[in-house]
């Protein structure tokens, strides 16, 4: 466990870990495990960038309502806190330059 | 497409008390939830966790198993991660399951959608590392995951409650920076009386104060002037505090200061709601039933008026039976003859929220921020802006949205309303309910156009 | 006298005229309503638009073209005047077609209009790949469209606050949260609000959307307007993927896909539908497929001001001397030439234009 990082598990979780891809690099997540307490506990601060000033953003109510924690899985934006783990998930941060969204 | 005679909305402690009293009566009963197990915010994933963390959390927490046991052993339809986007009159529920969308009709809907934290303006708030004290709360609940390095910010109990939670897991917050003053607190005073009346609740929080002072946490209260400095993340605290300027470094900042209801899909439906000068808040105007002034809808829970979950059950449960005697599954007396103890009890639950409401009043700087302080995250317009538009003739936050944006990113307003109404209002001299709210429509939740085209065709039935 | 003029509403075309007025040194109050007014300055589809108005009146084709030619110079001057950017892109909009049958019918009748217009009508026919070419995202049922090259759109919500910023900086009064009751002629007008307040002036404008099919008989008007809702959707912000604007969809300069609109019969149910809403993404998905897995994030309903035959309305009152009827579906195409023709026609002057096929005559007596 890297002792530098912002946010801690409090137990080992039982459940399996599973690769998925956070802008191309691989993370190994707990299956299941919500989406963005995953990546906040694998050390991912910044979530996206906003559209209007290009700020960072990271999760903030984690209940669904803010869409702080939006990410982009498959072509479409969703709340990173309203998903579950699952093996292969392909994410990107939503802002990013080097991402073109839909148009893809 | 399925027909019911009652869907709910939000599987909370309201939601889940209302539909197993329902469908205990009889009635057919649809739950849809967003979230993947019933719980709500309050018990989220109360039956998921281990031992360990369910310890820690204390058996206020798991009381909640209660309630997802009994909605279990109950013929309710529960349809998890489920988002209503869209609830139309007669009644006809939109909503999103795994990217597909679905549709449900039914005779009467409840609303149990809960609380959402007060929008807490401060400079710096829309910095990564920057939470509200409920997402801490969820990241401990449903994940195991704690804050290393954090400061709490704000009034009221559930500050101290997560404090105390952090402490017990051997991670306790650098300090409390807490907005509420002196004054508050003996203007709390003559509210005691009243207050003792939900005397375990008080003992309870008297019990946190002592834990967190033995544990060293620092307090700093009546602190002002908060900011949260950092370049691409939250990495100072700033505040004064008895007329000094104290710098905390920290990593996570936990802002709270109170909850209030969350209203989107009540006046999505036309519900009225008024002003609350003591909860500081707008709230939908219902009978104590939960019964709105649109016919079919009722509210309950903390969407209704804060009270707490033990509060929410119970409201729950009334408009449930209210519905069942509409629906003429129970004859007036028996309705009234179930309600009597629930009413008592949720009169004691109710008791100390005029003590906590000021005692714990919000934090004036979040109410009022300064010019420069974003208060639209989404759109990241500024409280200047929204001043400047009242100066250009806005008398409302419809005027405001349109002139500048405000309101119209994808959380639809939920962390800025009320703040560009108590802006709007300091600046035109009208009150809260003259100045009004955002006009909330469909989507409630976004949606992509793709589920939404699939719905031209004759929908799909509701799943599960 | 309070001013030489009231306007009676403080949207787009009321506002266009205070501003046209108060430029030529005119005293100007305008007496706008309240936040839940009905209001289509807030709620419109935001083209400068040509293409398809007039077919049966090319008066009105030459009037939308006249306000188009002076939208970017009535842009530019509200920015210079109040630092606020008014968007605007005049490179062409599309009438895009799913069948060769309606895109060659239509393609008939232009022809007919820009006969009548000495050919001032500039427009090309696009197949489906010349348009791919233009629009990569167009999807494979639009068989083509027509390229008019007098559209564009702008952003409608800037140019109201723009304008009500340089109508108070120029020393318009504006005065909020009235509703007019009545307005007579004693001396000059006297109005009367709701609220109490009396304002008077000379000259009265009635600017008020669908408030003045109520207002407009007690001052001598037919006012036959009525509401017709039209829905709207606004999509995330998205990169670029929609070049030129369409009747079915265009991209605003915040990155929003904006999609529109329906046209409904409701009377002044201004709310949104499902099926509305349904049906109007199934179109833009048709038209640019990419724009399935986008995410809607606001839908709303508006209510156009229309009159029988959908052309605006300039009418002086012969009842009320000095009182004038402006109303149109249009605010936003035509809050130039309002801006900056209209005030010459209210004031009678050498340079006014002819708007005679505009006045209430053309409606029957009913």
């Amino acid at each position: 466990m890297n002792p530098v990082l912002p946010f801690l598990e409090i137990e080992a979780s039982s459940a399996p870990r599973v690769e998925v891809r956070f802008d191309g690099a691989p993370l190994l997540l707990p299956l299941g495990a919500n989406l963005a307490a995953a990546l906040l506990a694998a050390g991912i601060e910044r979530f996206r960038n906003t559209p209007v000033s290009g700020a960072p953003r990271a999760p903030f109510c984690m209940m669904g309502a803010c869409f702080d924690c939006l990410v982009e899985i498959d072509g479409v934006q969703r709340q990173a806190c309203m998903i579950e783990v699952a093996e292969g998930l392909q994410i990107t941060r939503p802002g990013s330059p080097e991402v073109r969204h839909v148009a893809s | 497409m399925s027909h019911r005679d009652l869907v709910i909305v939000g599987a909370g402690p309201a939601g889940m008390a209302a539909a197993t009293e329902a469908a205990n009566a009889g009635l057919s009963v649809t739950l849809l939830d967003e979230q993947p197990r019933a719980g709500g915010q309050i018990y989220r994933d109360v039956d998921h966790v281990p031992d360990h963390r369910a310890a820690l959390l204390g058996p206020d927490y798991t009381a909640g198993r209660d309630l997802t046991v009994a909605l279990r052993s109950s013929p309710v339809e529960h349809v998890t991660g489920a988002v209503v986007w869209s609830i139309e009159p007669g009644f006809c529920l939109s909503y999103s399951r795994d990217g597909r969308g679905a549709q449900l009709t039914a005779d009467r809907v409840l609303l149990a959608t809960g609380a959402l934290e007060r929008p807490m303006p401060l400079p710096g708030w829309t910095l990564p590392g920057v939470m509200t004290a409920g997402a801490g709360q969820i990241l401990l609940k449903q994940s195991g995951v704690l804050a290393r390095s954090a400061v709490l910010v704000g009034a009221g109990p559930l500050l101290y409650l997560i404090a105390v939670q952090m402490l017990r897991a051997g991670q306790p917050p650098l300090a409390l920076v807490e907005t509420q003053t002196g004054r508050n607190r003996r203007a709390a005073l003559r509210h005691l009386g009243g207050a003792l009346r939900g005397w375990p609740y008080m003992a309870k929080g008297l019990r946190m104060l002592a834990e967190l002072k033995r544990g060293g946490v620092p307090r700093y209260i009546g602190a002002q002037d908060i900011r949260i400095e950092g370049d691409t993340r939250a990495e100072v605290l700033c505040f004064s505090h008895r007329g000094r300027i104290r710098r905390l470094a920290c990593e996570t900042v936990f802002l709270h200061h109170g909850v209030v209801p969350n209203t989107q899909a009540a006046r999505a439906l036309g519900v009225a709601h008024h002003w609350s000068t003591q909860q500081q808040c707008f709230v939908p105007t219902l009978d104590y039933w939960g019964r709105s002034d649109v016919p079919g809808v009722f509210v309950a829970g903390d969407g209704a008026g804060i009270g707490g979950a033990k509060a929410a059950a119970l409201s729950g449960r009334l408009a449930a039976l209210a519905i069942a005697c509409d629906a003429a599954r129970l004859t007036p007396d028996e309705r009234d003859q179930r309600a009597r103890p629930l009413r008592s009890a949720r009169a004691r639950e109710q008791a100390p929220r005029p003590f906590l409401d000021t005692a714990y009043p919000p934090c004036a700087q979040a109410l009022s921020p300064r010019d420069e302080t974003l208060v639209c995250r989404c759109e990241e317009v500024t409280a200047g802006t929204v001043r400047a538009h009242a100066r250009a003739g806005c008398l409302g936050p419809n005027q405001t949205k349109a002139f500048g944006r405000v309101g119209m990113g994808p959380c639809q307003g939920r962390y800025c309303g009320l703040t560009v109404t108590a802006l709007l209002a300091e600046a035109t001299g009208q009150t809260p309910d003259q100045t009004g709210y955002y006009r909330i429509r469909p989507p409630l939740k976004p949606v992509t156009l793709g589920e939404l085209a699939s719905l031209k065709t004759p929908p799909a039935t509701g799943e599960n | 006298m309070d001013s030489d003029y009231a306007i009676i509403g403080g949207g787009i075309v009321g506002l266009a005229v205070a501003w046209g007025l108060l430029r030529r040194g005119l005293t100007v109050t305008v007496l706008d309503g309240d936040d839940g007014s009905f209001r289509a300055s807030r709620g419109n589809f935001g083209l400068v638009w040509v293409q398809s108005k007039g077919m049966k009146q090319p008066r009105y084709a030459r009037w939308s073209q006249s306000s188009a030619r002076l939208w970017a110079e009535f842009a530019a001057e509200l920015e210079q005047n109040t630092g606020n950017a008014v968007p605007l892109e005049q490179n062409g909009g599309y009438d895009l077609h799913f069948s060769e049958d309606t895109l060659q019918a239509t393609v008939e009748k232009y022809e007919i209009l820009k006969a009548e217009l000495d050919g001032d009508y500039p427009y090309d026919v696009l197949g489906h790949n010349a348009l791919r070419k233009e629009e990569p995202h167009i999807g494979p049922k639009v068989v083509g469209a027509i390229l008019h090259h007098q559209d564009g759109h702008a952003n409608p919500l800037k140019l109201l606050l723009a304008l009500a910023r340089d109508v108070r900086r120029r020393g318009g009064r504006v005065l909020t949260g009235k509703t007019v009751t009545e307005v007579t002629q004693p001396d000059g007008f006297e109005l009367a609000c709701a609220d109490g307040t009396r304002v008077r002036a000379a000259k009265v404008v009635l600017a008020a959307g669908l408030g003045a099919a109520r207002l407009g008989r007690q001052m001598g008007f037919k006012a036959p307007i009525r509401p017709q809702r039209g829905q709207v959707l606004i999509t995330e912000k998205l990169p670029k993927l929609i070049n030129r604007p369409s009747l079915i969809a265009r991209q605003v300069d915040e990155g929003g896909i904006q999609i529109g609109a329906t046209n409904e019969e409701v009377g002044h149910d201004d709310g949104v539908t499902q099926s509305g809403l349904s049906g109007l993404a199934a179109e833009a998905i048709a038209a640019y497929p990419a724009l399935a897995r986008a995410q809607l994030v606001r839908s709303w309903g508006a209510l156009r001001v229309l009159s029988p035959d959908g052309l605006p309305i300039y009418q002086r009152s012969a009842e009320m001397p000095g009182a004038s009827l402006v109303t149109c579906h249009s605010g936003i195409t035509l809050a130039a030439a309002h801006a900056m023709l209209l005030p010459d026609w209210l004031e009678g002057t050498a340079a006014a234009p002819d708007l005679e096929v505009f006045s209430e005559s053309r409606f029957a007596v009913s």
